[in-house]
């Protein structure tokens, strides 16, 4: 391709969406680097899934234009790899693990075609990746939460795209699978992909995420993560929610 | 006693319809078996998207599409002085008007739902009430209005007459019978829908379980939700016919679910509804000769039974792992996650 490296994963500009007319973003603004691990943090409701779904073209816009690679989105699909929430699908869908992890191979196969070795083959070497290759010919519904995660973290994988949205991946997942997720998007990172994560959890947040986008309906902050992460702006993120002010001290505290 | 309980006749019931009658059970066997197995695929993926329903709505609203279409052939027949002409005119198109009329009615149904769906908070179980009903309504007062240029046969409408379907012209090609012509239809619509299910897997699959992703890599959704609910228009409207606008929801929803409880895979669960349409559909002639009743409702009373075979054999395939569990527990655990090292 020859988009070349200057140009920017995802490029947003003057975003606005709305639900049942009621708007979510405001002209949102955003320029994100290559080979970034891009944190989304912001309270309930203000808009983190919504901004993903909007950039990959799954939400109507009520003004704005998202690029991909200096491309309209929908023009450059291909590049974007997608991990919903886990609860978004229906895990009784009869189906295995190896299927799912297939639907990701789709985007390279075009109409009508259905996926051959090759794709078993790197769908395989995903699973294995996100260690639930002996789980390869599992119904889905047999899986625990953390399983499920690691399914579409290798879904994901199998998509071979550059940039990723991925939309809470931590929720409700044991350490292990934390770990192992932490580690993959570390993998991913040097590989040159860029990753941005809707994450709920400050603490680690600072931890794991290079740059964070602060979100509430508009980007309160937008930068590398010792710079942003600073009570001042998390209190102009998080506004006067006292539970969350309190986690917000402790984790200022911790940082210090 | 006696008399809740019909006469057993075997030669009638059993061997009958193997034999002497062949001729005319046979039909009846495989117009049955087509019927379920074409409405009974697509159910499946119906079931899946949570969409039941809409085969329920699609089944009705055809109707306000089936008399607008026959309202609309009367209008542009050619009017001929002695109306030879014009009769010859109307058996060409009426099938063809038939099958416009209710795709066009299916597909105004589902924007319908969509559109109140979307637009207003009104849930899309209610706003598939509100569709259908109206469109239904509408269909009455048609009918009502314009009785006279109308032969639907109303009772034909609600319970089909899969007992017709061998007395019908057979369609003969090169000087050897194939069929009769509405059989021969839904033949036609099985394969198509087999070969479109064979095209179009992957996308059936990756829309039902994931919609958000099937758009992420350029699979459109909605795209494949108007091609599945075109191509169910087609089946419904082929299908009502011989089985009635309420015993198909029972051939569209029965083979799936009973499939369901059975494997966990939908490729296996799509093998397994061909064979709930051959027994329903074979089983449920010998039912409606013993009972002496309409063979479309028989069959699905067989589908049902079956049903709840499946449900009898899923409760004991789950007693007989629950007993495996508990002694595999006891020699410690086989299934921990693996750890990420």
């Amino acid at each position: 391709m020859s988009d070349g490296s200057s140009e920017s994963p995802l490029e947003i500009h003057d975003l606005t969406v709305s639900y049942h007319k009621k708007p979510v973003l405001w002209g949102i603004d955003l320029c994100v680097p290559k080979g970034k691990l891009v944190g989304i943090v912001g309270p309930n409701g203000a808009g983190k899934s919504t901004l993903i779904k909007a950039a990959m073209g799954l939400m109507p816009l009520n003004s704005g234009w998202v690029k991909v690679f200096g491309k309209p989105v929908k023009k450059n699909l291909r590049r974007v790899g997608y991990v919903p929430q886990r609860e978004s699908v229906d895990w009784d869908f009869p189906v295995s693990v190896m299927d799912v992890v297939l639907m990701g191979r789709y985007g390279h196969l075009g109409l009508v075609k259905r996926p051959g070795k090759t794709d078993r083959d790197k769908a395989r070497e995903c699973l294995d990746k996100v260690k639930m290759l002996p789980y390869a010919n599992r119904q889905i519904s047999n899986l625990s939460g953390g399983q499920q995660q690691r399914v579409f973290l290798a879904r994901a994988l199998a998509q071979e795209s550059d940039l990723y949205f991925m939309d809470e991946p931590f929720v409700g997942v044991d350490a292990a699978t934390e770990t192992a997720i932490v580690d993959l998007l570390k993998e991913l990172k040097e590989r040159g992909k860029t990753i941005l994560v809707v994450h709920h959890d400050l603490p680690t947040a600072k931890e794991y995420f290079d740059m964070l986008l602060m979100l509430n309906m508009r980007v309160v902050a937008f930068g590398e993560t010792n710079e942003v992460f600073t009570s001042e702006l998390l209190q102009k993120t998080y506004g006067g929610r006292l539970t969350i002010l309190s986690e917000v001290a402790e984790a200022v505290g911790k940082q210090q | 006693m006696k008399d809740l309980i019909p006469k057993f006749d075997y030669e009638l019931v059993v061997t009958g319809p193997w034999t002497t009658d062949f001729d005319m059970y046979g039909w009846m066997m495989l117009m049955g078996f087509l019927v379920t197995l074409s409405c009974g695929l697509a159910g499946n993926f119906l079931i899946w998207r949570r969409m039941a329903l809409v085969g329920d709505a699609i089944s009705h609203s055809i109707l306000p599409g089936l008399v607008i279409a026959f309202l609309a052939l009367a209008a542009v027949v050619p009017h001929d002085a002695d109306g030879e002409h014009s009769a010859e005119f109307m058996m060409r198109w009426r099938t063809p008007a038939m099958f416009v009329g209710a795709v066009a009615a299916a597909l105004v149904t589902v924007v319908i739902i969509e559109v109140i769906h979307k637009w207003t908070r009104v849930k899309q179980d209610a706003a598939i009430g509100i569709s259908f009903t109206s469109l239904f309504a509408i269909g009455v007062l048609l009918i009502n209005r314009f009785a006279s240029n109308i032969h639907l046969d109303q009772e034909c409408v609600l319970y089909g007459e899969l007992e017709y379907v061998p007395l019908e012209p057979m369609l003969s090609l090169g000087g050897t019978n194939i069929g009769p012509l509405p059989l021969v239809r839904m033949a036609l619509v099985t394969v198509i829908v087999i070969v479109l299910l064979l095209l179009f897997y992957k996308e059936l699959l990756v829309t039902s379980f994931d919609p958000n992703l099937a758009y992420s890599i350029g699979v459109n959704p909605s795209v494949v939700h108007y091609g599945l609910m075109m191509t169910l228009a087609v089946v419904i409207v082929s299908a009502f016919e011989s089985v009635g606008a309420i015993l198909v929801i029972g051939m569209l929803i029965l083979p799936g679910a009973t499939a369901a409880l059975i494997s966990q895979r939908l490729e296996v669960c799509l093998w397994l509804t061909v064979l709930h349409a051959a027994l329903s559909a074979v089983l449920g002639i010998h039912l409606s000769l013993w009972l002496n009743s309409n063979s479309a409702a028989a069959m699905v009373i067989v589908g049902t039974a079956l049903f709840v075979m499946a449900w009898a054999f899923h409760g004991l395939q789950k007693f007989v792992l629950l007993r495996r569990a508990v002694r595999s527990d006891a020699d410690g655990p086989e299934d921990s996650i693996p750890n990420a090292a």
